[in-house]
């Protein structure tokens, strides 16, 4: 890639510099009002993201702000329950004291009570978005949450990519031995029920966001291998790669250089639709106990907190987690499907 | 004699989206009268192909159409869809370039070649399979009964193309379009399947729209020509007017830019320099004459002498067995430096496979290449990097051979940043430069991407990514093949040139004895990784000595003659 994003020209040569492959595919992308909106909303997430780890916005998510359960300020504050009050015994109060072996300290008590100045802390009896159980708020989690479980997929799918690139573009290259060896390490991969694999991976790595991002690289490499092999095998005995070797390019420049560069489409493309799919992976596992720590909070752990409280009526712990994962997944999906029209070098021909 | 098509003042564009309108064909008239062939020359992008296809509307859906396709009266550009499928196949059969891709690789041809006939004939399957194998009788198939139940891949190219012919004659139609229909293929292959045509226009009196860019071809096939370039026409006429006295230039460009077997000049003419000339002409001025070529020095110093090369290919045959495949066997030769040695022989011949083992781009399994002393194919990686220098290939497909994201300046600079040669980025890019003006491009091309230029300018970054290391040989691996007529001649005159200018020494694989003629020395015929002949240009078309060569020779289309026709 960086082949043709650092393309050189002399510099008299700005006026003559014809519109490179890329320049052409971001044209192209613009021209696509879907994959436009989809990638505009793709960029406020992380925006979100970036300003929740710098700590300006929903830093305080662990702050029990509001009431239990705090419903969401549009649905007003919760009617006051109505328990019906015992009823209180008729006639005089009983001393008790002389039964009552506590009784001579409740004077020292009251006393050393005083000493502390204790305050009331006014909780809200509404949020923005509702709270969880503790009271907190429940969009503050989700932003806090869009980080992690963004951060979870778009590393995994980095790692993931870059295993399986590599992996595919030696097998792809190099056949023989190699390629089968790899072909090998895949098939064993692959004959795993994928969260089978996953489970095992985790109960050796153990919980946090780390682990997560390895343990979904280490699982989720195989599709791009397959991909990008079946990618190289094919570019390896084409012409230019040939003329490549004539003139003696080393094997690492035809296969990074020249091959990569045409393939990356590919790569990008199925890069995107991996980080949608780990995203929705974090949410499973988290949910299932074996994602993120415990302090830590992302859509998955918050979906799972929902569960409990479905059954009480506080929907919208629900609601917001669900909200926020399925506008960024469809958007960074569109994202991704408009990315491969406009990359897609078969395209091409129509201009 | 009744016109059985006629196509009036015929008008094609293509909606690119954005209210941008491609005009491929403007204004085109013509006429197919009953039992004969009618042929449309061009080069590509000439229209040719779209005006044929618009006569069924087997165009793509952002066609627009204006005038008039008349059969036998009708109108087929008003007609309904169902009325054209009537005639589709039944009436008006097609034969494509590529007979590959034409058949259906899982029908076997009993299958495909009963489909049209149980559908527009109604015949029931027996009787489907019966006239099936009638057909393939016809088209002169071997053992036709077995065949039916053959599928595409186990046949040769020329094989399938028959079948395909088989299946546009399955139901009688009164005009077969056939597109490039032996472009695909072998001169041999190529001469029968115009024998075979001939055989069957007389048979079934049926008329024949015959699209090429090869004016020899049309000349030996055709009654009738219309020659087009860029969507009009500009000439037609009968055969024997338009290559005795063709009056446009074009046409007479055309003719003159295809190397011929008889006399051989120092230069082709090329259709810019012949509009030029006859432009001079008509101001006054005197033509350009062609020269002789220049004869060689015969003892110029031996730069690739090749012993012995061979190189076998193992096949999985069974579970665990493997049988080997002797693509090219016991081949020898010398190479004189500026000479050229045509290597020459069908698909399958091993020729190319000998060129690529030359470069050890395949690893042979035998024999010597000896270049300045050095046997090539007992090098370490060092020495073979520095022989890399000196001895280049250019390929084929110019389409293919470039990558699509480098710039034609990073693609000229990369192998001399590779070899170390010129100080720095400026001075690589200066030499880079002026070998793009030496191939005949201008200095703009430098950022430009491969897709932005024609088949014949890729051939030249082509050329011109050898030249920068300073090569002493090049294997042109047919290198001219897939490039229009007059491009070819452009590119033909560019290697000239330059093998005067850098004294290089090519090793020209063709299939083409044509163009190997015009720049050959010395020509080796091949078949089946065998040198069957081997001797000087002229000698082996004056004199050959092979049955081989003899018939490759006969299978080159030579144009209108007076006697054959």
């Amino acid at each position: 890639m960086s082949a043709v994003l650092s393309a050189d020209g002399a510099p008299g040569d700005a006026l003559q510099k014809s519109e490179g492959v890329w320049h052409a595919a971001w044209r192209r992308f613009k021209a696509d009002r879907v994959g436009l909106v989809s990638l505009v909303i793709v960029l406020g997430f992380l925006g979100l993201i970036v300003l929740s780890a710098l700590g300006l916005v929903a830093s305080q998510w662990q702050d029990e702000v509001g009431v239990a359960n705090a419903p969401p300020t549009f649905m007003g504050p919760a009617a006051a329950e109505s328990t019906a009050a015992i009823e209180v015994p008729k006639g005089p109060n009983v001393d008790l004291s002389d039964v009552d072996p506590l009784a001579p300290r409740y004077k020292e008590w009251d006393e050393r009570a005083k000493q502390f100045a204790t305050t009331e802390t006014v909780k809200a009896e509404t949020l923005p978005f509702g709270g969880d159980r503790l009271g907190r708020d429940v969009l503050a989690k989700a932003v806090k949450g869009t980080e992690i479980s963004v951060f979870v997929g778009v590393m995994a799918a980095l790692c993931a990519t870059l295993i399986g690139t590599g992996l595919g573009a030696f097998g792809g290259f190099f056949g023989g031995k190699v390629g089968d060896f790899l072909e090998w390490v895949y098939n064993v991969f692959e004959s795993i029920p994928n969260i089978l694999l996953i489970f095992a991976f985790a109960a050796v790595v153990g919980r946090g966001v780390e682990s997560v991002v390895v343990i979904l690289a280490l699982t989720g490499w195989t599709g791009m291998y397959r991909q990008v092999r079946a990618e190289f095998i094919k570019h390896r005995s084409r012409e230019y790669v040939r003329s490549a070797e004539a003139i003696g390019a080393s094997v690492g420049s035809r296969m990074f250089r020249h091959i990569l560069p045409n393939v990356s489409h590919v790569i990008l493309v199925r890069m995107s639709l991996l980080a949608v799919g780990f995203i929705k992976a974090e949410v499973i596992l988290s949910y299932l106990g074996l994602g993120v720590r415990v302090d830590q909070v992302s859509w998955g752990t918050m979906l799972a907190e929902a569960q409990s409280e479905l059954i009480l009526g506080h929907w919208w712990q629900l609601a917001a987690a669900t909200l926020f994962m399925a506008v960024f997944v469809t958007a960074f999906s569109l994202m991704a499907d408009a990315w491969r029209d406009a990359l897609d070098p078969k395209l091409r021909g129509l201009e | 004699m009744t016109m059985l098509l006629s196509i009036q003042d015929l008008q094609v564009a293509f909606r690119m989206g954005k209210g941008v309108r491609a005009e491929a064909v403007r204004g085109v008239s013509f006429d197919i009268p009953e039992n004969t062939t009618v042929a449309l020359v061009g080069e590509s992008g000439s229209g040719k192909s779209v005006t044929a296809m618009s006569v069924l509307n087997l165009l793509p859906d952002n066609a627009e159409r204006l005038g008039r396709i008349l059969w036998q009266g009708r109108d087929l550009l008003q007609a309904a869809l169902p009325e054209l499928q009537a005639l589709r196949g039944k009436e008006i059969a097609c034969v494509f370039q590529d007979p590959m891709s034409s058949l259906n690789p899982v029908f076997d041809v009993g299958q495909q070649l009963t489909e049209p006939l149980m559908k527009h004939l109604g015949l029931s399957r027996r009787q489907a399979l019966t006239r099936a194998e009638e057909l393939l009788g016809e088209v002169g198939i071997p053992e036709p009964k077995r065949r039916l139940e053959s599928y595409p891949h186990e046949m040769s190219g020329g094989q399938q193309q028959r079948v395909m012919i088989a299946m546009a004659l399955s139901c009688e139609p009164r005009l077969l379009i056939a597109d490039e229909p032996t472009t695909a293929l072998d001169v041999t292959i190529q001469r029968q399947i115009l024998e075979l045509l001939g055989k069957l226009k007389t048979r079934h009196r049926m008329s024949v729209l015959f699209i090429s860019h090869d004016l020899g071809l049309v000349g030996e096939i055709a009654d009738q020509v219309v020659v087009m370039r860029n969507g009009i026409i500009r000439e037609q006429g009968p055969v024997a007017r338009i290559f005795e006295s063709p009056q446009d230039d074009y046409t007479r460009a055309l003719l003159a830019c295809r190397p011929s077997l008889e006399g051989n000049p120092a230069r082709l003419m090329v259709i810019d320099d012949h509009i030029a000339a006859s432009v001079r002409a008509a101001q006054g001025h005197a033509a350009l004459a062609a020269a002789a070529a220049e004869a060689k020095d015969p003892d110029a110093p031996v730069v690739l002498e090749v012993r012995s090369l061979a190189k076998s290919f193992w096949l999985k045959q069974g579970l665990f067995g493997k049988r080997e495949f002797k693509a090219v066997q016991g081949v020898d030769f010398q190479l004189r430096k500026g000479h050229t040695l045509g290597v020459v022989g069908e698909s399958g011949s091993g020729k190319t496979t000998m060129g690529l083992t030359l470069l050890r781009l395949h690893e042979p399994t035998g024999g010597e290449v000896i270049f300045d002393g050095q046997n090539l194919l007992k090098l370490g990686d060092r020495e073979r990097q520095l022989m890399r220098r000196r001895i280049q290939i250019v390929f084929q497909n110019p389409y293919a051979s470039l990558n699509p994201r480098f710039t034609i300046g990073q693609t000229l600079l990369e192998p001399m940043v590779i070899h170390g040669i010129g100080k720095d980025t400026a001075e690589r890019e200066q030499r880079a430069r002026t070998l793009l003006e030496k191939v005949g491009l201008d200095g703009r091309a430098f950022g430009k991407y491969p897709h932005e230029f024609s088949g014949g300018q890729r051939q030249r970054v082509a050329i011109a990514r050898c030249l920068t290391l300073n090569p002493e040989v090049l294997v042109l691996d047919e290198a001219v093949s897939a490039l229009d007529v007059s491009v070819q001649a452009q590119v033909l005159n560019l290697l000239k040139d330059l093998q005067d200018e850098f004294g290089l020494a090519y090793v020209f694989i063709s299939h083409d004895l044509a163009v190997v003629r015009f720049i050959s020395d010395e020509v080796l015929v091949m078949k089946d990784g065998v040198v069957v002949e081997q001797a000087s240009a002229a000698q082996i078309l004056a004199a050959p000595r092979e049955d081989y060569t003899k018939r490759l020779l006969a299978a080159i289309p030579r144009g209108y003659r007076p006697a054959a026709a």
